[in-house]
Order: structure tokens, then C-alpha cells, then sequence
């Protein structure tokens, strides 16, 4: 047989929910469960149609609650999955996304922001869920939360979103805007591409050694799926190293630690975003999703009108890229932080400040998408 | 050790659990104990086996026992079993619940799983009442009963738990009682063998609430009742409508198949491997 000749690359005209399922594919999920809602029911679709293709399993379920249910229990037998929803389905996933937390199960969660509260704007961009990303559920718990703004990124960032969920066994949350969900751009991804692809470390001692969440150097105990001989209890209550229900003070605290540490020590390596001329920038706008566009428009503008403006934009969200700001803060007289919310991450680089800095705010909330123009005039209005 | 114990503890989880967190004469001992002998006799190896769970007392089983064993959320029990048996068909999916659980929180959830008929087996102990949280009503609670979030007079209609699943086209339903050991270890043997989605309902007794409320007397008494109230499927066929008033048909309700979930979705990923390679 002749050998076919290979082609290099593949380019895509993708939407960024499409990018997201091929991301996901890419990583090895293979299960998805998830109930339609705008604007990320085309992720539903194309793994429907996708998954069985690669001998996955798509399932749609009766709600969001139900869902999330089954990710995780799809996940605890061994199989990378994950689901896609909007504000009103993630407050649903809210009781499962702590479950997962709690018992160190990973999964991939997608919230393609649209304005709320409530049913809200169903087919408007928003960025109102950040804090429901991270507070969303009820406890102390530590979250991933990552946040495209272009199609190439949000191929890249749930491949990220994937492995990072196997390795630190918690869910991962990618917060992807309206916009950057239904948007097309193309995307070239190559055929010999070197994708990293993290797995979750199963025990390798005899099962009657395996305790199923001992402490480690990382903080992550080896994870064993259902069926392989490491039969083990997990629960949502409050357990000792072996899975097993505690209220024991001595038992607990290790464990709540623990569940924080394993993200906090490995800060450096959950910071993703960009640094635009932000060396010598008087101003710096420090912005995320579709925004993060907008910014580096203005941005551009701006330094053509000879002000020294630069962008810091945000792919981590939670744990919050508190190094990366704190640098922009160092050097710059002026920060400005738009988003459509009321204030979700400007509140967070306020608490990074330590004074020097001054803070301005655009915060929209009408359902549009804030424009190179409009920062562009916050920075004239400001600086 | 008599044999039949010695079985029961061929499965407990020695290492750490006991003693447990039941009443002395609660009913979810027995329903234990059914499980357990009727898992032993369909040869199932204990890595096949995965017990989930909600929350409540009957949600506390799991962890007594040497499976892989799953303590999920209040209802949502059944949905995490479906993301297992989908990702993993080769595991043998149990899941236990209480009545509060499976009909009121995860009732939707019960009825569509019974819909969908994916390979699991839903076994129900329905004590009437939310024991766990102290005796507060429930869907499967009688007209006239008190609890403590009726401690007037229950005002709601009960639901009928089997009836439920038979709508919902689960093609096993059977109800037993704790009362009824040795039925109740065929009904769990029938429906961990059978292929679809199965449901056990067992009417069992809280006699530290439900029986305390209402004077019906301790687990003995209790047990008497679900013996004087309970008439198999076989009895009721001979009986008329008004000799079955008050009480209730135990026994295989419901046997049929139906198209299985799993073999269905089988037929899907080759017609999409087909279209994939045209
Ligand atoms: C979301 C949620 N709501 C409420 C509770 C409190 N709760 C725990 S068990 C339970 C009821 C249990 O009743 P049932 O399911 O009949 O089980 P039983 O204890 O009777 O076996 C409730 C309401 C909870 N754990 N989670
Ligand atoms: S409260 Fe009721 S259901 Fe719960 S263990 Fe006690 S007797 Fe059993
Ligand atoms: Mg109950």
C-alpha cells in the first residue's frame, strides 16, 4: 500500500464551542452528559455526534443536577468526561460540582456565560459567573476556573482544563463568554502537533495497601477507577484517608488543608494569560474573555496616539493570577479592569493593590460587549 | 458462626465501620443482609460490584460493605449509577435509596431512569418518612399519618413507589417486605439478573418516628403490620376489590423486556463509525 502523503496541518473555521469539543476529544474525553441550554448547546450537539464516533458515550440527562451526576460517576469508572451548560444550568451543578470536590473526582464543567440573574439574557454575552465559579457551591473548596478569548484558546485551554483535572483531581471550570462560544475563527491545528496529555495516577501498590486519600508530596493520592480491584468507599461527607465518613477535629482539618493545598502549591503552574506592552505601560487594562479583544485593541490604539498603554489578560481565573497582576500593579500608574459584570474581577485586583496603584473600573451590564472604543475612552478619561 | 452469618460477613468492610449508625430493629439490617445473600448467589465478584447510594439512613449502606462503594447526594443517586454503567458496562450497578430520596428529591430522576431502562438495578426501602432527619414527612406518607411536619394530620395523597416505576416503563418492578426475608432475597436475585432497569421496593418500618407518632408500637409490631397488610401478586389475583382495600400486593409486579439502553447505544456508535468513514 502507498503511503499517503501527510498533510502537515489542518485548518478549521471553528466556533469557539466547537473548538471546545475538539479540545476536549483531543484531551480523551469520552463522556459527555449535559441538557440543552444557549448559548452551549452546540457543544451538546457535536459531541453527540462526535463521541459515539470514537467509541464514547453522549448522554443527554433530565437536568443539570442530573448531568453533573453522571460526569462524575463516568469519571469515577475511568473515563475522562465533561459538561456544558450556562448560568442557569451551572446554578443547577452547583451541589455536584462540591461533590466532585469533595471526593477528588475530575471533570471538566463549561458555563458559557449569558446574563442573569435568573433566566436573564439567554443569547447575550456576559461575564457575570465568575464568582459563581468560585463560590458557587457551598464550603471552603478550591477551583480551576479558565477563561478563552479567542477559538485557538479554547482548543488549548480545555485540553489544559483536562489535564489539570487529572492531575490535581479536582473539577475544572472553563468560563467561555457568548461571544467567544458562538464566534468563528480559523484555527490551524498540525497533524504532529505535540499535545501534552496528563493522565491521572492510578496506585501501583497491592490493593489492600491503597488508601484511597492519603496525603502526598503533591497533595494528590493516586486515584483508582471502579472495577480494577481497589475497592474503596467514596463519599460527600467529610472522610478520613480512607474514604470513610469522619467528624473526628484531627481527621478533618489535614483533609479540608489538603483539598487547598494541592492547588496552592502548584500556583505557578496554573497561571495562563499574556502580558501586551505591559514593560513600560503607564496604564495597564487588565481584562479576560471576549473583553481581553476589546483591550488589546484599545491598547493598540492607544500606543499609536503615543500613550503608553498595555493589556494583562487573564486566562486563569481562580486560583486567582495574583503574581501577574501584583507585576502590573508595580509598574503601572493606572490600571483600568473592564468586564461585563458589576465588578467580579476588579474586586479581586483591588485586593491585590497594595495603594500605590490607582483602580478604575468599566463594568457593563446591558448585554453587550464592551468596546475598543469605550476603554479607549476610559483611558483618556482617566489618564 | 452459623453459616448464613458467616456469608454476611464474608462482604462487611471489617477494617474500621462498626458499630453502625441504625436503630437496634431498624428494617435496613434485613434489607442488608437480602442484598448481600442475593449478590452472593448470583456469583458476582465484589470488584464487579458498585453500591451507590443517596442520602438518608438507607443512603448510609454502602459503607458497611466490601464493594466499590459510591455515597452520592440527596436524590441524585441514580445518576451518577447511569454515568458509571455508561462509561464502565461491564460493572454491575446497584443503587439503594430511601423514599425521600428516590420519589421526592430524586424523583424525577427515578422516573427517568426508568424510562431510559439502562442496566441498573433501584432498590428502594420505604419506611414512609425521612428517618435520617428526624421524622419528617414524605412522599410515600399515608393520608391521616403523623410526623413531625405534620403533627395535625398528613394532608397529602402517598405515592405508590412500584406503581410509579410501572409507569414509568421499568420492565422489572417487584415489592417486598423486611418482614418477608426470603422473598425479598429472590426479588434482589431476579433483579440484579434481570437485563434493564430493575426496581426492588421494600417496605420496611421506622419505628423510632414513624411508629413512635403514630402508636403503631416497635419493629415487632411493625413487622406484624407489614405481615397482616401484605398480599402476593398470586393471593390478590383470587381476591376482589374490596377484600385488597388497605392493603398491598408483594412479589414480581412487573417482568417484560425492552429494549436495553446500552445495546441501543451500541447500534448508534456504528452507525456513526459507518458515516465516519464514508
Ligand atoms: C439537598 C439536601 N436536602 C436535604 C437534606 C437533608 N436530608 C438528609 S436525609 C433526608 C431524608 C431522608 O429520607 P429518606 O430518603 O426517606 O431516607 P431514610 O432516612 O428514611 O432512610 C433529608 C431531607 C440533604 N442531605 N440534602
Ligand atoms: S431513624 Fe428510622 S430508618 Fe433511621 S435507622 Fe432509626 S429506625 Fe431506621
Ligand atoms: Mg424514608
Amino acid at each position: 500500500m502507498k503511503k499517503k502523503p501527510k498533510t502537515p496541518y489542518k485548518e478549521f473555521l471553528l466556533q469557539g464551542n466547537e473548538a471546545i469539543v475538539e479540545g476536549a476529544l483531543r484531551a480523551g474525553c469520552r463522556f459527555f452528559a449535559g441538557y440543552p441550554i444557549t448559548p452551549a448547546t452546540e457543544i451538546a450537539e457535536a459531541m453527540s455526534v462526535k463521541l459515539p464516533q470514537v467509541g464514547g458515550t453522549y448522554i443527554q440527562m433530565e437536568d443539570e443536577i442530573a448531568s453533573m451526576a453522571a460526569v462524575i460517576g463516568a469519571s469515577l469508572a475511568g473515563v475522562k468526561s465533561m459538561t456544558a451548560t450556562s448560568g442557569p444550568g451551572f446554578s443547577l451543578m452547583q451541589e455536584n460540582l462540591g461533590f466532585a470536590i469533595m471526593a477528588e473526582v475530575p471533570c471538566v464543567i463549561v458555563d458559557a456565560m449569558r446574563g442573569g440573574p435568573s433566566t436573564g439574557l439567554p443569547t447575550s454575552p456576559s461575564q457575570s459567573d465568575v464568582m459563581q465559579a468560585r463560590w458557587g457551591t457551598h464550603g471552603d473548596h478550591p477551583i480551576i476556573a479558565l477563561c478563552p478569548s479567542t477559538v485557538r484558546e479554547c482548543y488549548d485551554l480545555t485540553i489544559k482544563a483536562f489535564n489539570l483535572s487529572e492531575k490535581f483531581r479536582n473539577p475544572v471550570i472553563i468560563l467561555v463568554d457568548e461571544v467567544v462560544a458562538h464566534m468563528r475563527e480559523k484555527i490551524t491545528i498540525f497533524e504532529d502537533e505535540e499535545v501534552e496529555i496528563f493522565n491521572r495516577i492510578k496506585p501501583n501498590m497491592p490493593p489492600e495497601w491503597y488508601i484511597p486519600y492519603v496525603d502526598t508530596p503533591s497533595g494528590v493520592p493516586p486515584m483508582a477507577n471502579f472495577g480494577e480491584g481497589y475497592r474503596y468507599h467514596v463519599t460527600g461527607l467529610t472522610h478520613d484517608i480512607r474514604g470513610f465518613p469522619t467528624s473526628r477535629p484531627d481527621e478533618i482539618d489535614p483533609f479540608i488543608r489538603r483539598l487547598f493545598r494541592k492547588i496552592s502549591q502548584h500556583f505557578s503552574e496554573l497561571q495562563f494569560g499574556e502580558f501586551y506592552e505591559t514593560d513600560d505601560a503607564d496604564i495597564t487594562i487588565i481584562a479576560y474573555g471576549c473583553v481581553a479583544r476589546s483591550a488589546k485593541r484599545a491598547a493598540i490604539d492607544a500606543r499609536q496616539k503615543g500613550l503608553k498603554v498595555g493589556m494583562l489578560k487573564l486566562n486563569t481565573l481562580w486560583p486567582f493570577m495574583r503574581t501577574a497582576v501584583e507585576k502590573v500593579l508595580n509598574t503601572s500608574k493606572i490600571v483600568i479592569v473592564p468586564e461585563m459584570n458589576m465588578g467580579q474581577i476588579s474586586r479581586e485586583v483591588k485586593r491585590v493593590n497594595k495603594g500605590s496603584t490607582k483602580i478604575f473600573t468599566i463594568n457593563k451590564v446591558d448585554g453587550t460587549i464592551i468596546t475598543p472604543q469605550e476603554i479607549l475612552a476610559r483611558i483618556k478619561e482617566v489618564g | 458462626m452459623p453459616e448464613i452469618t458467616k456469608l454476611i460477613h464474608k462482604y462487611l468492610r471489617h477494617d474500621k465501620k462498626f458499630p453502625h449508625v441504625w436503630c437496634p430493629g431498624c428494617g435496613i439490617g434485613i434489607m442488608l443482609g437480602a442484598l448481600i445473600r442475593a449478590i452472593d448467589r448470583c456469583g458476582f465478584t465484589k470488584d464487579e460490584i458498585v453500591l451507590v447510594s443517596g442520602i438518608g439512613c438507607t443512603g448510609r449502606l454502602p459503607v458497611y460493605v466490601d464493594f466499590n462503594t459510591l455515597h452520592t447526594t440527596h436524590g441524585r443517586a441514580l445518576a451518577f449509577a447511569t454515568g458509571i454503567k455508561l462509561a464502565n458496562p461491564k460493572l454491575k450497578v446497584i443503587v439503594v435509596m430511601g423514599d425521600g430520596d428516590a420519589v421526592a428529591i430524586g424523583g424525577n430522576h427515578f422516573i427517568h431512569a426508568a424510562r431510559r431502562n439502562i442496566d441498573l438495578t433501584a432498590i428502594i426501602l420505604n419506611n414512609s418518612i425521612y428517618g435520617m432527619t428526624g421524622g419528617q414527612y414524605s412522599p410515600t406518607t399515608p393520608y391521616g399519618m403523623k410526623t413531625t411536619t405534620s403533627s395535625y394530620i398528613h394532608i397529602e395523597q402517598a405515592f405508590n413507589i412500584s406503581e410509579l416505576a410501572v409507569t414509568a416503563g421499568a420492565p422489572f418492578v417487584g415489592r417486598g417486605t423486611v418482614y418477608h426475608a426470603k422473598l425479598l432475597d429472590s426479588l434482589m436475585e431476579k433483579a440484579f439478573l434481570k437485563k434493564g432497569f430493575a426496581v426492588v421496593e421494600v417496605i420496611s418500618h421506622c419505628h423510632t418516628q414513624f411508629g413512635k407518632l403514630n402508636k403503631m408500637g416497635g419493629a415487632v409490631e411493625m413487622m406484624q403490620w407489614q405481615k397482616d397488610h401484605a398480599v402476593t401478586v398470586e393471593k390478590a389475583a383470587t381476591m376482589s376489590e374490596e377484600e385488597l382495600k388497605g392493603k398491598f400486593k408483594i412479589g414480581v409486579l412487573v417482568d417484560k423486556e425492552l429494549p436495553v439502553y446500552l445495546d441501543e447505544y451500541e447500534k448508534i456508535r456504528q452507525m456513526a463509525m459507518s458515516k465516519k468513514e464514508k
